[in-house]
């Protein structure tokens, strides 16, 4: 929030020149007819998307060349708001003198920026966004009846984000390589979820199959089951080293140290000691003990006896380890 | 032509309120709470102001009307004090109110419910209208407080207060109503439905914006939302706008006079009335709710393949202001509330437009507005796909 978050503004003083233009006066709004696509030598394509029950429909027309796959001719019927006007009429334009194979290629993000008035300025609010997603996948529905395939064999990936168009994968591998922790991080990495925001969580104004919320929480446990995997796999081939232990090979290991190096001197003098915590502060692994015994209210256990436990450990098992007595 | 039909969102300020108010920014401008006498120079104004108030709803004298900002801090003190006095203190832990009452009242019961208060929220008929019987059905002893508007903001359904003030009456119950819609458009009578508390916003009634009113009767507790001052006797905190103050009595009184209601229910509902008719006409119509029980100043109509917001954009073009809560022109994207919560065609949901008028509105204006109406109708439904090829029969009404 923000001092121009604070007052809101009409959504469509944010409507662009070309999308007010193309709401008032769509050129390429109306039908073709068969007699039409006849006299043109082409074949009549008609596709349906959405309904007008979730506030979007759209009917795209094409007239299509059979021996070039090239899209001669294109119109559109569309219920909607302005922007989905615009959007339709930008996207039926966008079709005209591509193949069909072309014509499937044209994404969301493609129909929002031939509408802008400037490369820098989003034609649109970022709420109105999904109005340019349903015309594009109206695209991949006249594709489908086109070439008799089901409408899904155009998308390649799992696409979470539909205004932003990024995929599940996407999503997943910049998680994991950046070690992100919230959907926050996710937005800032990717641009998914920055705009309509109903890929974030359940509740938006559309019903996902999948949300950005339960990614990053699978994601995040792969990469923990990865991890344990991994420091499995590392243990049973002798080549475990300290970073690439769980938190609990990481206790046993220092407790194994410790038994044999360090607990022997502690017990002779009537004392010992216990392991709190350990936590990654890196470069650095931060092992919190508590003194027991005698060795609780010893001065050495400051200095002395620290330094022996800390030198021991780095010696034996890993430099960067630091003893924090509580 | 430019003409003004969303009146349910905010009015024009009435000339005469206007010219009452005008003193108390330059020349009688001190603190009301002053002892001197630029403070005490307010207080005539101040006095007949509030006697204004008090005829318009009538209040008896040993009530209270706290001045407020809005009907929302008035909806929040009352939901919100209730808790505080009733619930946290108390073993009763429940609010009944409607599924189609303002975001004042269903997000303030939202937020309650994430401090563990139970709320019922009641759907509507199919008119839209609440029955006072389920209010009866769904009270229980740990039932703290009823709340139920007076008149719904997107229909204009007048819900049957007076009945549910005798059942909350006969619980022991207290029975709040949110009478922001109602008030200047059909006759408000507190001591007529044994109402506890009741809300109002200024500007819904041609005064100025900022300013509303909670009236509570005598005994009934209410818990500040305000502290730091002892202005409105304590029960709200904070130096009174005087200006706004005198502009709402003033608009109170020029609002609820007989002769006033009296306007708003032969001609205003006149023009609303050829309004809705000529809409009418065309086909694949029909008035949200239907016909009956409405204030005389609104309808929400569903025009057939014309979503709202390019209904709005169109009559915005050729200078109408109207309003839509359907989906598009929001900024949560979702469908229009109250036209779900009754149970309507959700293929209707996105078509909504409400008109609503006032008595500033002339028969010209209408006759102008019924021809840009049938323009943008002729012209969204020439782009339409879904009225193009799915045209069903002609309806005149739920």
């Amino acid at each position: 929030m923000a001092k121009n978050d604070l007052i809101s503004g009409s959504i469509w003083d944010e409507y662009s020149n070309q999308v007010v233009n193309r709401m008032n006066n769509p050129q390429h709004q109306g039908e073709i007819t068969e007699e039409r696509a006849k006299e043109l030598g082409t074949k009549l394509i008609v596709a349906d998307f959405g309904a007008e029950s979730c506030g979007d429909a759209v009917r795209l027309y094409w007239a299509v060349n059979e021996k070039t796959d090239e899209i001669v001719e294109s119109k559109f019927k569309s219920f909607g708001c302005g922007t989905a006007i615009a959007s339709s009429d930008v996207m039926a334009e966008l079709c005209v003198g591509k193949t069909v194979d072309e014509a499937v290629k044209i994404t969301n993000i493609d129909v929002e920026k031939a509408l802008r008035d400037n490369p820098d300025t989003p034609a649109v609010p970022p709420q109105k966004m999904h109005c340019s997603v349903m015309a594009y996948d109206v695209i991949k529905k006249a594709a489908s009846e086109y070439k008799g395939v089901d409408m899904e064999s155009f998308e390649n990936e799992v696409i979470v984000c539909e205004c932003a168009r990024v995929s599940l994968g996407t999503i997943q591998e910049v998680i994991k390589l950046n070690d992100l922790k919230t959907v926050e991080q996710i937005t800032d990495y990717t641009k998914a979820g920055a705009f309509c925001k109903s890929c974030i969580k359940p509740g938006g104004h559309e019903d996902k199959d999948i949300y950005l919320v339960d990614i990053l929480k699978d994601t995040r446990a792969l990469m923990e089951e990865e991890k344990m995997k991994e420091a499995a796999d590392a243990s049973e081939n002798g080549e475990l080293t300290f970073d690439k232990m769980t938190l609990v090979q990481r206790i046993k290991k220092i407790d194994s140290v410790l038994d044999e190096d360090i607990r022997p001197m502690l017990v002779m003098d009537g004392g010992n000691m216990e392991i709190i915590d350990i936590k990654d502060n890196i470069p650095h692994y931060d092992l919190y003990i508590r003194y027991l015994g005698s060795c609780s209210g010893c001065s050495s256990g400051s200095s002395g006896t620290l330094y022996a436990i800390e030198s021991v450990l780095q010696q034996k098992i890993d430099e960067n380890i630091r003893v924090l007595p509580i | 032509m430019e003409v003004y039909l969303d009146n349910n969102a905010t009015t024009v300020v009435d000339p005469k309120a206007y010219e009452e108010m005008k003193p108390f920014f330059c020349d009688i401008y001190g603190n009301p709470n002053s002892l001197h006498k630029f403070g005490a120079g307010t207080h005539p104004k101040m006095v007949e102001a509030l006697d204004f108030l008090y005829e318009g709803i009538n209040a008896a004298d040993e009530d209270d009307i706290i001045v407020t900002a809005n009907a929302t801090e008035s909806n929040n003190t009352v939901i919100k004090g209730i808790w505080i006095d009733k619930i946290l203190n108390g073993n009763k832990n429940h609010i009944i109110t409607s599924e189609v009452e303002h975001p004042t009242i269903t997000a303030t019961c939202k937020f309650l419910e994430t401090q563990g208060v139970s709320v019922t929220y009641l759907p509507v008929n199919e008119q839209g209208v609440l029955e006072a019987s389920q209010v009866k059905e769904f009270i229980k002893d740990e039932t703290a407080l009823v709340s139920i508007m007076w008149a719904n903001n997107e229909t204009g359904k007048i819900f049957p207060i007076k009945e549910i003030g005798q059942i909350c009456k006969e619980a022991g119950v207290a029975f709040h109503s949110d009478a922001t819609q109602a008030i200047g458009k059909i006759p408000v009578d507190v001591q007529d439905c044994n109402l506890n508390y009741l809300s109002f916003s200024a500007h819904k009634f041609h005064g100025p914006k900022g300013v509303g009113g909670l009236y509570v009767k005598k005994g009934s507790e209410i818990t500040p939302l305000l502290h730091g001052g002892e202005q409105m006797g304590g029960k709200r905190a904070g130096t009174v706008d005087v200006a706004s103050m005198v502009g709402m009595g003033w608009a109170m009184h020029l609002a609820t006079s007989t002769m006033a209601l009296a306007y708003e229910k032969n001609h205003v509902s006149k023009l609303r009335d050829k309004l809705e008719d000529a809409i009418l006409e065309l086909p694949e119509t029909i008035v949200i709710g239907g016909k009956d029980n409405r204030t005389p100043n609104t309808t929400l109509i569903s025009i057939r393949g014309v979503e709202g917001e390019s209904m709005l954009w169109d009559l915005n073009q050729q200078g109408i202001g109207a309003s839509t809560g359907s989906a598009c022109a929001s900024e949560d994207l979702e469908a229009n509330p109250v036209m779900n919560a009754f149970g309507s065609d959700s293929e209707l949901a996105h078509t909504g437009v409400r008109f609503s008028l006032s008595r500033f509105n002339t028969e010209e204006q209408i006759d102008y507005a019924i021809q840009a109406v049938k323009n943008a109708v002729t012209r969204l439904r020439a782009i339409s796909s879904s009225y193009a090829y799915a045209p069903k029969s002609h309806h005149s009404g739920l």
